[in-house]
């Protein structure tokens, strides 16, 4: 069942009945961050999140554009790092280490917390080399064949594709490329995939194949999704985590308001704002 | 209605309509140039054609030049030169000028990075005679001219050619992907060279190749360094050989006609390789641009 | 689901060691290219070093009155660079002459005039025009021109015909370079300093056809000389330490002029990227 416009006001319906889930609190923390705060030169752009994320569950970053959910996923593998004027205050405790410790490798980091991005960005080699460069390059080439195949029939896609895979990547379509980047990602074996906002640049279609690989995928991995699509979040989302904006003088940063169960955060908030956001009253 | 619609009027004011001519007479003149740029390039290689005709044949191809007073020889041992001195420099100049291009685009702070850029492009516009004489001021005076020297000469003129080039093609290199490569957990180095490289190599290979039809038709910098040289085909790097445009250079000065017919057949040889690389490089370009679009 | 084949468990606590082979290569790769990119700068420097250094003798022979000095004399080494000079600026300023209104029009032209599909065809054309060597242009100078108008005409000749090529060279350059940057005052300025920069450099097709000779004339009907077609001319002939030296000394001065006028068309090329950004 999907909910039908992107403006409706009255409650959203929560996508096809769970198993009753464990509760969070029984299962073993991912992630626990700790008054972390990033800035990109002087001006935050998130501040002061305490956050957990619990294994084996699909936990989605909501809010309005500018609230810093992107820069909050990024911190959790320190893909921030990449920009020069990123910094970090705070912890991000992965399996009680700090990964921004001393001695920490961010290498290391990445390789145990994956990523998909926005836009597929997919290498320009085969299919095959696509995922099996990350395999080579880690020294997983044991079995090659084999563990490409099993990460491509992970991420959906190995039917589609299994007669072309010396073919370019650039040859598939959006929704394929986005699932061979899935592939990709979760064939290094990672613990964490982190996804930014996967399927925004995908039709419908491809959309929903996202979604239901987030279901399988969860089985295996910890999935931490960020989506601008609220009825995306309540349709994949055990946890939800919502953000806002707090405008200052100095512009805006973003701060987490309410973080719960997805039922929880969509039919009973706590906090006014998440209220707001959900019930589509602004944004 | 008013009569007269003053400033709403639909018709062209004197003004206008002088401005309109004007503006068809700079039109004309702008196409002009163009046609008679166009028209220059055909009559430089039709002329040079046709007086290369006569001779042009195989023994030009495959003979050495003919020691002095008798007639007949070719210009063999300019060919080989030319292919020598070129291909040396090509393989000082290019792995070089990719390492460059991999410091400014992946290493560099971005105040360093205009400061190398300047340096290169400072290097492309000193005048190749220049060059000649520091690379014969290092490396001839004491010990002689070789073709490697002339090919060092070449090197440093297509340098920044080959590094620029690869450059603007890395920075085409969408950071996505560069992350996409490093959210896997790929070290800096494996994601540059397994991933930025390879998608790169397109342009890479057309900054060469643009290098490489520079490089071909530049003599002042052999002048120094390996001009005199016996008229056997050598392909030892450690001779001093002749090379094409040197060749030419000397033959069209020399009062013998059948020299001059051998300066316009070299320069028909030298005209023709620069425009096949040329136009094979904006080919490669057009693909290579294609795909990385998707 | 296949039970996990993995040569690392990957849910371990992070180690505080990498395989070294990645921080080595890291490192390597940065030092790497690091160096060569030193070594450019090096180069440019030991250029200009070699240069002036083997022009030393000549420098304090002759102090900056070479500059100023008219006359080659090999017989009582009496050298001085003022007639290359002036060949020099005569020649390469005609050129310009001759090159920058065709070159605006031909930028004009292209940027605003061509037909979608004419545009590509034609930028190519005059890409492939400026990849004419300029020897050959030199030859065709030397050996059509020359002998088709005949002997009286021939001093006239060899000092026109010194342009064309010139001419030729410089418009290749501001041809390109047009087509390159962008369509503004500044973009053509820098141009034409470019295209003058080649064209005070261009040794070979210059020397082919202007005929070596010396003086300072207005006139561009007497053979005449530049600072680099005399380099290219005594190659072979200087015999005297000084009068090598001579020649490097004219070299230098080529030098600072090419710098000179190459630097200040690139800080107007950064200040024009500057403008673009720090402005709408």
């Amino acid at each position: 069942m999907e909910a039908d416009t992107m403006n409706v006001v009255a409650p959203i319906e929560i996508a096809q009945p769970r198993e009753a889930p464990r509760s969070a609190s029984d299962r073993e923390i991912v992630f626990e961050t700790r008054g972390l705060t990033v800035s990109y030169g002087k001006a935050p752009a998130v501040t002061n999140v305490d956050l957990s994320i619990y294994r084996n569950l699909v936990t989605a970053i909501i809010g309005p554009s500018g609230c810093g959910k992107s820069t909050f996923l990024r911190s959790l593998n320190r893909m921030n790092d990449l920009v020069p004027s990123a910094k970090v205050e705070g912890e991000v405790l992965y399996h009680g280490q700090n990964i921004y410790g001393d001695g920490v490798d961010p290498v290391e980091v990445r390789r145990r917390i994956g990523m998909v991005f926005q836009k597929p960005n997919p290498f320009p080699k085969s299919i095959y080399d696509n995922v099996a460069w990350g395999l080579r390059v880690l020294g997983m080439k044991d079995d090659l064949d084999s563990r490409v195949e099993r990460a491509l029939t992970q991420a959906a896609l190995w039917d589609e594709v299994k007669d072309r895979l010396r073919k370019s990547a650039f040859g598939l379509s959006g929704g394929q490329q986005q699932r061979l980047c899935i592939a990709r990602a979760i064939a290094v074996e990672p613990d964490v995939v982190l996804l930014d906002e996967p399927a925004s640049a995908l039709d419908p279609i491809a959309t929903s194949k996202i979604e239901d690989l987030m279901h399988e995928l969860k089985n295996e991995y910890t999935l931490v999704i960020v989506t601008h699509n609220m009825q995306q979040a309540a349709r994949v989302a055990d946890m939800t985590a919502f953000f806002t904006l707090e405008r200052t003088e100095s512009g805006g940063h973003g701060v987490l308001v309410e973080y719960d169960e997805t039922p929880k955060i969509f039919t009973q908030p706590a906090d006014k704002r998440t209220e707001g956001y959900v019930t589509g009253r602004f944004g | 209605m008013a009569v007269d619609a003053g400033r709403y009027s639909l018709t062209l004011s004197r003004r206008t309509r002088r401005r309109k001519v004007v503006n068809l007479l700079m039109q004309a003149l702008a196409t002009l140039a163009a046609l008679a740029a166009v028209a220059v390039l055909a009559l430089v290689i039709v002329s040079v054609a046709q007086r290369a005709a006569s001779a042009l044949s195989w023994d030009f191809f495959t003979k050495t030049a003919a020691t002095f007073g008798q007639s007949g020889g070719g210009v063999a041992n300019a060919l080989v030169g030319s292919l020598v001195i070129v291909a040396v420099a090509t393989a000082m100049a290019v792995p070089v000028g990719i390492l460059i291009a991999l410091y400014v685009s992946e290493f560099a702070p971005p105040r360093v990075g205009d400061l190398v850029r300047l340096v290169l492009d400072v290097l492309n516009g000193l005048p190749s005679i220049i060059i000649g004489i520091f690379v014969y001021g290092l490396l001839v005076i004491g010990s002689g001219q070789a073709a490697w020297k002339g090919s060092f000469a070449l090197a440093i003129i297509m340098l920044p050619l080959v590094a620029r080039a690869t450059q603007e093609v890395l920075a085409l290199v969408p950071g996505t992907l560069r992350e996409g490569a490093l959210a896997l957990g790929a070290s800096r180095w494996r994601t540059v060279l397994g991933v930025v490289l390879p998608t790169s190599f397109g342009g890479i290979l057309t900054g060469t190749v643009l290098a490489v039809a520079r490089a071909a038709g530049e003599t002042a910098p052999l002048l120094f360094t390996t001009s005199i040289a016996a008229n056997a085909v050598t392909w030892d790097p450690r001779q001093p050989v002749l090379s094409i445009p040197y060749d030419i250079f000397v033959l069209s000065e020399s009062p013998d006609p059948a020299d001059h017919a051998r300066a316009w057949a070299l320069g028909f040889v030298l005209i023709c390789f620069v425009l096949v690389t040329s136009l094979s490089a904006r080919l490669l370009l057009a693909r290579y641009r294609k795909r990385m679009e998707g | 689901m296949s039970a996990r084949v993995s040569a690392v468990p990957s849910t371990q606590p992070l180690p505080e060691r990498r395989r070294i082979g990645d921080r080595f290569g890291d490192l390597f790769l940065h030092g790497l290219t690091g160096a060569a990119a030193v070594a450019a700068a090096v180069l440019l420097g030991a250029i200009a070093w070699k240069i002036f250094q083997l022009a030393w003798p000549a420098i304090t022979k002759y102090g900056f009155a070479f500059v100023t000095r008219q006359g080659w004399d090999t017989v009582h080494n009496k050298f001085g660079a003022l007639d290359l000079i002036w060949g020099t600026a005569l020649t390469s300023f005609a050129a310009l002459l001759i090159a920058t209104p065709l070159s605006i029009a031909i930028g004009l032209y292209l940027s605003e005039l061509a037909p979608r599909g004419a545009r590509t065809v034609i930028a190519s054309l005059v890409e492939l025009l400026a990849a004419i060597p300029s020897v050959v242009l030199g030859l065709w100078g030397i050996l059509v021109l020359g002998p088709f108008v005949g002997q009286d005409l021939e001093p006239w000749l060899h000092r026109h015909l010194g342009f064309i090529p010139l001419a030729l060279g410089a418009t290749r350059w501001e041809m390109v370079r047009g087509v390159i940057l962008p369509y503004t005052r500044t973009g053509v300025s820098a141009a034409i300093l470019l295209g003058f920069g080649r064209a005070i450099g261009e040794a070979i097709a210059v020397t082919q056809v202007i005929g070596a000779g010396h003086g300072i004339h207005w006139s561009l009907f007497v053979t005449g000389d530049t600072l680099a077609s005399k380099l290219a001319e005594q190659y072979q002939g200087a015999v005297s330490n000084i009068q090598i030296a001579s020649l490097v000394y004219l070299a230098a001065i080529l030098l600072v002029i090419s710098l000179l006028v190459n630097l200040t068309a690139l800080f107007i090329v950064r200040r024009f990227s500057h403008e673009r950004i720090g402005g709408s």
